[in-house]
């Protein structure tokens, strides 16, 4: 209890809360990164899960891959990238969409299988162009569903957004990677517990907004 | 379409409201109970990491135990004293690669670890800060008073392996740099380097204080790694932390600047050793040390670097070179 104690005074102790290195520049850079991870990875994986999903094509490569994808570790990958690419933030970043890509894809592809294919046949036989189909008919039903892949992907970036810090960037891994090599445990022990409550924060507000999006008048068969 | 089916229950949430309930119950109870108890889990009970007994005798069989520090180079310089030893007819147990200070030096307290290369400054600021200036010959006289009962240090070896202001010959060229002095007015430095380098008294700290430098460090935590080279070469940062003995330095042709006013610790190899290290052990160790120049420990990095050899393989060809086995 007391090491749990120590940490949270850490955290609320004011001097940490102004200053460059201050808690709330820490927590908007750690966000900022995971925005650019779990974005970019949208980008990519978003219109390609999408497309395996509508055409109900290409699902077993696209898996395969995503499921390798997965078990990539991404420590490994920012050291890796940060060899190439140099120090900054393009290395943890690119290994953070690596991490995004298969929460992402799953929930793209699976979106537009959750729709019931009768409806989707219905639309068809009304004329509609396959993109109508897509934008219309699937994308609107199965948005909760993509909605849910990007909070998974969102929730696992933000856990491991720490690790840009590895690499001369900024993030609440600056607290966690000091306090560790200082031995400083309550310091680690705040960085690691703001982590925690921002990766439950974005999970809540992700299911909000999953709950949100559904369809309503959606007929539940 | 199908001729209609009994309507089925509408899927409701994958988790009901009451098993969540339940779920979450647990969660925090489960929570509560853990974060109630106030055993400290980054306490290390004696042995349990090391996998030595916890009487402070050692394995049962009796063998010295020798261990290192993370550090590839730290492990040569083990393995070294590990092979004499073992020649000297004593049997050694090998626990290499440990961790940090705060994880080997209550195993070495406790009587788990009998022998680890350390590093003067370093060991002597992780005990007492207060008294971690001079020369080494100071530093060690020091360790004599600051190190717990049962420890003590055996004569240090002339080889160094500490932090350093590096850079690039380009860089060094341009801005006339020789020394850390130098860098005073010089706008924008940063130095890549581990996290806790900021706060350490040799850091940027002391750089404005002794030198009236002004740097700002770049975390890269890989403790003067590729890295931290890499962010050096490509020009990220126009200084680097990368230890004495790192053969990458002569590789890259960069430049150490100099330190007259020695706020950079001296890091010179020092035995660190229990009581069960008796005089023909330690007679043994002081045969290795009485050799090891910053040049061989150099030397010694640049076969496990460049050559990837292991640590066992460099020890053996070095000690025989240097004739030290078969006494």
């Amino acid at each position: 209890m007391t090491q749990l104690l120590e940490a949270l005074a850490w955290i609320a102790d004011p001097t940490r809360w102004s200053g460059p290195g201050s808690i709330p520049v820490r927590l908007l850079e750690h966000l900022w990164y995971t925005l650019l991870g779990v974005g970019i990875a949208a980008l990519v994986a978003i219109p390609v899960g999408l497309l395996v999903g509508h055409t109900r094509r290409g699902r077993g490569p696209v898996v395969a891959l995503s499921g390798a994808a997965r078990a990539l570790p991404t420590l490994g990958l920012v050291t890796l990238f940060g060899l190439w690419l140099g120090i900054g933030l393009t290395a943890p970043v690119l290994a953070f969409v690596i991490l995004a890509i298969p929460s992402l894809l799953a929930g793209a592809y699976s979106a537009c299988e959750a729709v019931d294919p009768r409806t989707v046949d219905a639309a068809r036989a009304q004329g509609m162009t396959e993109w109508q189909i897509l934008t219309r008919v699937e994308v609107p039903l199965g948005l909760p569903l993509l909605i849910g892949g990007v909070r998974l992907a969102a929730v696992q970036v933000v856990a491991t957004v720490m690790l840009a810090s590895y690499i001369g960037n900024g993030g609440l891994g600056r607290f966690i990677f000091l306090g560790l090599n200082l031995s400083d445990y309550p310091q680690m022990l705040g960085g690691s517990i703001l982590v925690v409550a921002l990766a439950l924060v974005i999970d809540l507000a992700l299911r909000l907004v999953e709950r949100l999006t559904a369809p309503r008048g959606a007929a539940r068969t | 379409m199908t001729a209609s089916r009994t309507p089925r229950p509408s899927r409701g949430p994958a988790l009901g409201r009451r098993s969540f309930a339940a779920l979450a119950g647990t969660g925090l109870v489960a929570a509560g109970a853990a974060a109630c108890s106030n055993e400290d889990p980054l306490a290390k009970e004696s042995g349990s990491s090391s996998g030595g007994s916890s009487d402070g005798g050692g394995p049962a069989t009796g063998a010295l135990v020798i261990g290192s520090q993370q550090y590839y180079s730290n492990e040569i310089i083990a393995e070294l004293f590990a092979q004499v030893l073992e020649d000297s007819g004593a049997s050694v147990e090998r626990q290499y690669q440990i961790g940090q200070r705060d994880v080997y030096m209550p195993e070495l307290e406790s009587g788990a670890i009998d022998l680890l290369p350390e590093y003067l400054g370093n060991l002597l600021q992780y005990l007492d800060e207060s008294a971690a200036t001079g020369t080494a010959d100071d530093l060690a006289i020091a360790l004599g008073e600051a190190l717990p009962d049962g420890l003590r240090v055996l004569p240090h070896a002339e080889a160094t392996d500490q932090d350093s202001y590096t850079t690039t010959k380009d860089f060094a060229s341009q801005n006339q740099l020789a020394a850390i002095g130098d860098l005073a007015g010089v706008e924008d430095l940063k130095i890549a380097a581990n996290p806790e380098f900021e706060e350490r008294p040799y850091g940027p700290q002391g750089a404005k204080s002794v030198y009236d430098a002004d740097i700002t460090v770049v975390p890269v935590s890989d403790s003067g790694g590729p890295l931290t080279l890499q962010a050096l070469l490509d020009g990220t940062t126009q200084l680097a932390d990368i230890y004495t003995a790192d053969p990458s330095i002569a590789e890259n042709d960069l430049v150490t600047l100099e330190d007259p006013e020695s706020m950079i610790l001296p890091q010179n190899v020092a035995p660190l050793v229990s009581e069960r290290i008796d005089e023909d052990a330690a007679a043994a160790i002081k045969t290795v040390t009485d050799v090891l120049t910053t040049e061989e420990l150099i030397a010694l990095n640049t076969k496990s670097v460049t050559d990837k050899q292991d640590s066992a393989t460099i020890a053996k060809a070095w000690l025989t070179e240097k004739g030290l086995l078969g006494s």
